[in-house]
């Protein structure tokens, strides 16, 4: 547990020293929401509509940038190698990692949220489901994303692969997460919000836990 | 069986799989009634049908591998995971395409976001970035691992997909087993079905069997003057 905490510390750490590149990422995130509406047109009914689609879409895009960005500290002068020897295991290394990143992508979506209520008229006073559909989104993101950028940060073209691996596996995330959010602008007639949430909230323990064990082989073979 | 033996194997799964293949659909072609409903066009499902049971095959052996070589280490997992994947890639989009060209003429259009549909596409994009993934890493054991670990997750994360975009999402045919079509449907079906699976079994032993020599390749020491002049290597982690 000290382990997870220790690595926590460093990850956080890290990208506050780096804060300057999770503003690039928000400005990312804002010029996409932004662009989206070029590709709808002025209909301000049917923006609002797609606003949900709009802000998971831009911060799928984003996390791509962020994600990839995260290990590229650990492999500047084989930073990883030295980390591994710590008595803190490749689990606490991993969930560490993946917390920092679940942090950064759930502070961006948070971010993005009064833009996309200004661009589309999106708004919602129902702000604490919001939050929570947020967090177990982003959380579905960063999971199987930490262990997928630890493999592409070594490869090459890993601009391509990080997308092309992730993009498919988090369909589930993006759809649940589009429907519950759209729920929660829209109103919620029927009371579908809840199996939506079930969804992302199994998602995320499915790989969470998947990618926890398998993170220990990605980084300690070959 | 002596490996000499073996090595004819291969070669004659792929000759007695297309000859399956051949004669099923001939069969399915020429001698099978046409539907009551959908006319000549269900003819098609002499091969979709047993393409969808084949792909969900080649894969489940391609997950199969994956455990494997994680388990074991044993390279000849890795080799045959290379296979299993790159032909439960090919079945899988041979199977979207042959959807299509049914769909057209049965829904009126080519694609529909019906959850089987949907699933299968994320699945060829899932399952198709490994190799991508593979070209990309050049150390053979990193590459290895890898692969297998993206199989595992791609594979869990199947049934979540399927899900998620039932919900999301409902219009595709009930399954068509021989216990659900008329007993006149049932041989070119099962023909078929047998062909393919011939044909991808022969076709992927023959094709670890070529990872097997690259791996040797790649891992086989260099000649003494090479060695000499080569530079220690880097990054292994």
């Amino acid at each position: 547990m000290s382990g997870l905490v220790i690595a926590l510390r460093k990850d956080l750490l890290l990208q506050w020293r780096g804060r300057l590149q999770i503003v690039a990422v928000f400005a990312f995130g804002a010029a996409a929401l932004l662009l989206f509406s070029f590709a709808v047109g002025p209909d301000s009914l049917a923006l609002r509509q797609h606003a949900a689609g709009f802000l998971w879409l831009a911060l799928l895009l984003a996390s791509t940038l962020s994600l990839a960005e995260s290990f590229e500290h650990e492999l500047e002068d084989r930073a990883i190698e030295g980390l591994l020897l710590l008595p803190a295991g490749p689990r606490a290394l991993y969930y560490g990692k993946a917390i920092a990143n679940w942090t950064q992508l759930a502070l961006l979506g948070v971010a993005l949220v009064p833009v996309m209520v200004v661009l589309y008229d999106a708004g919602t006073t129902r702000l604490l489901p919001l939050l929570g559909i947020i967090l177990l989104g982003t959380a579905g993101l960063s999971a199987p994303g930490t262990l997928y950028a630890a493999m592409t940060a070594q490869a090459r073209a890993r601009q391509a692969l990080l997308p092309l691996l992730l993009f498919p596996l988090v369909v589930p995330v993006l759809l649940a997460a589009v429907k519950a959010t759209s729920l929660v602008i829209l109103g919620d007639p029927m009371g579908q919000l809840r199996p939506w949430t079930t969804l992302l909230g199994l998602f995320c323990v499915v790989h969470v836990s998947l990618c926890g064990l398998l993170f220990g082989r990605v980084v300690e073979d070959g | 069986m002596s490996p000499r033996s073996r090595q004819w194997l291969a070669p004659a799964l792929v000759v007695v799989g297309a000859a399956l293949v051949c004669a099923g659909s001939a069969w399915g072609l020429f001698k099978a009634p046409p539907e009551v409903f959908m006319g000549e066009v269900q003819r098609i499902m002499y091969v979709h049908v047993p393409t969808a049971w084949n792909a969900m095959l080649a894969l489940s052996f391609a997950f199969g591998c994956a455990l494997a070589f994680l388990l074991t280490g044993d390279w000849k997992w890795d080799n045959r995971l290379e296979a299993a994947l790159e032909m439960g890639v090919v079945l899988s989009l041979l199977l979207c395409m042959q959807g299509a060209i049914w769909a057209k003429p049965t829904w009126g259009v080519w694609w529909d976001w019906d959850p089987r549909l949907t699933t299968t596409a994320v699945r060829v994009l899932a399952v198709g970035a490994i190799p991508a993934l593979r070209a990309f890493g050049e150390v053979p054991g990193r590459r290895a691992v890898w692969s297998a670990v993206a199989c595992v997750i791609a594979f869990a994360d199947v049934p979540i997909v399927y899900f998620s975009v039932k919900w999301w999402n409902s219009l595709h045919q009930a399954q068509s087993t021989p216990e659900t079509v008329s007993s006149a449907f049932h041989w070119p079906l099962r023909i078929n079905a047998f062909g393919i699976l011939f044909l991808w079994t022969g076709l992927v032993a023959l094709r670890a069997r070529l990872s097997a020599l690259r791996l040797r390749e790649e891992t086989a020491p260099p000649p003494p003057a090479e060695a000499a002049a080569a530079t220690p290597a880097q990054g292994a982690w």
